[in-house]
């Protein structure tokens, strides 16, 4: 086994290398500055595109414009709680400490995209429905997903341990993911106020084709940023956990 | 096996019987998630009898009538295949359209659906206006061509 281990590592790159916090530490830091810019640049494009080049659309006329942040918020709160579930579900699987961290780094950002999803929901139905909010199955299980997501922080945060945490807030995580289900099929399996998708794998979109641009432009703009806010903050609950270690200390006797 | 293929397995196990049972609790709510009742439910006596429901449907064109007292507005929701008169006393929605889609609270009073609140369900197409025309015409142009094998319907 040895040997062949040797081989494999002199054979190919190893990916697992950086399953180590320490290894991982500086890999995030050389990326999260290219997320961060492309996040910068895709935010700028596509909120022009959505607010000048998009036409006005002929039912709503300008008021259907949040949807250039409704959608990708929308999508990026679902994106982000799958992406924690799974590093969570990876961290119980094999004990890898790197994988609770990731979870716990992601928490935040994804709480934040489903406020902004259901915030800008209620600023939009407003003016179209009449209405800032109905408890409509879309609606009320994208609240549970925010409710989810403060969950599993607050248990983070309750439990001392960082090793016992990020088992507890995993269960927590994996138990939740079945909501994700929930929300995004809601639209087909019950009758809701709120509309079905316009945009899916089986079919093309229905909406014009400049307001479709704009719409993915954010939506990559917005995992750009996911991206780059999550590998600062595991950056930081690197160094917190690994306070005690030897490269932390000589890190930030380098830093200061 | 190894300790972690059986906590993977574990974890695969526990997910799938919780999806089981969050399916099974969904399916026995199916009735009280549904967020309104369409025009042949009501018409089949399945939406709830002596408190407020809601009703879903398209606008019937040419149905919107407003009264003289300037707040009471009647107008008939379809599903195409049955249809409900409403009275609502207040202010639309600016997506209350004739043809378009609504949802409405309130309840029946003497066949008539009185209602509290009228929210417009819009439907997820998002075009310019002059798309919307061009749409508009084409369907009127088929309509026109089809016309007499729907009347021989």
């Amino acid at each position: 086994m040895p040997s062949a281990n040797l081989q494999n590592e002199s054979a190919s790159f190893n990916w697992f290398k950086y399953a180590s916090p320490q290894a991982f530490f500086p890999l995030a830091g050389a990326i999260a500055p290219w997320f961060a810019a492309f996040a910068a640049v895709l935010f700028v494009v596509g909120l022009y595109i959505g607010f000048f080049v998009a036409p006005t659309d002929a039912q709503q006329g300008e008021s259907y414009r949040i949807i250039f942040i409704h959608v990708p918020a929308a999508w990026m709160s679902m994106v982000i709680y799958l992406a924690m579930a799974f590093w969570a579900g990876i961290g119980l699987a094999f004990n890898t400490r790197l994988s609770g961290m990731m979870a716990s780094a992601l928490a935040p950002t994804g709480a934040w995209f489903t406020f902004i999803a259901l915030w800008t929901g209620a600023l939009w139905g407003r003016p179209t429905w009449g209405t800032w909010w109905v408890w409509d199955a879309r609606l009320t299980s994208e609240l549970l997903l925010l409710f989810l997501y403060f969950g599993f922080m607050a248990l983070q945060a309750a439990i001392d341990d960082p090793r016992r945490a990020d088992k507890a807030g995993a269960v927590l995580a994996l138990v939740g993911v079945i909501n994700i289900p929930i929300i995004y099929f809601s639209v087909q399996w019950w009758n809701t106020l709120h509309q079905g998708s316009s945009v899916s794998l089986k079919s093309a979109p229905t909406m014009a084709a400049t307001m479709f641009t704009g719409m993915m432009v954010m939506v990559f703009a917005c995992w750009a940023y996911a991206i780059a806010a999550a590998l600062w903050r595991v950056r930081c609950i690197i160094l917190e956990r690994e306070l005690r270690t030897d490269w932390v200390r000589a890190y930030l006797g380098k830093q200061t | 096996m190894k300790p972690r293929h059986r906590r993977i397995a574990l974890i695969v196990a526990g997910v799938a019987v919780l999806a089981l049972a969050a399916g099974l609790v969904l399916s026995a709510f199916q009735q009280n998630l549904v967020f309104f009742f369409t025009p042949s439910q009501v018409a089949a006596n399945e939406a709830p009898q002596g408190r407020a429901f809601r009703v879903g449907g398209m606008v019937e064109t040419g149905s919107v009538k407003r009264q003289p007292d300037g707040v009471t507005v009647n107008f008939v929701v379809t599903d195409t295949a049955k249809s409900i008169p409403v009275a609502y006393k207040g202010v639309l929605p600016d997506l209350f359209r004739e043809g378009k889609g609504v949802v409405t609270q309130g309840r029946l009073e003497n066949g008539v659906f009185v209602a509290s609140e009228v929210l417009a369900k819009h439907d997820e197409n998002y075009m310019p206006p002059e798309a919307a025309d061009a749409v508009k015409k084409a369907q009127a142009t088929n309509q026109k061509a089809t016309g007499t094998v729907i009347n021989a319907k």
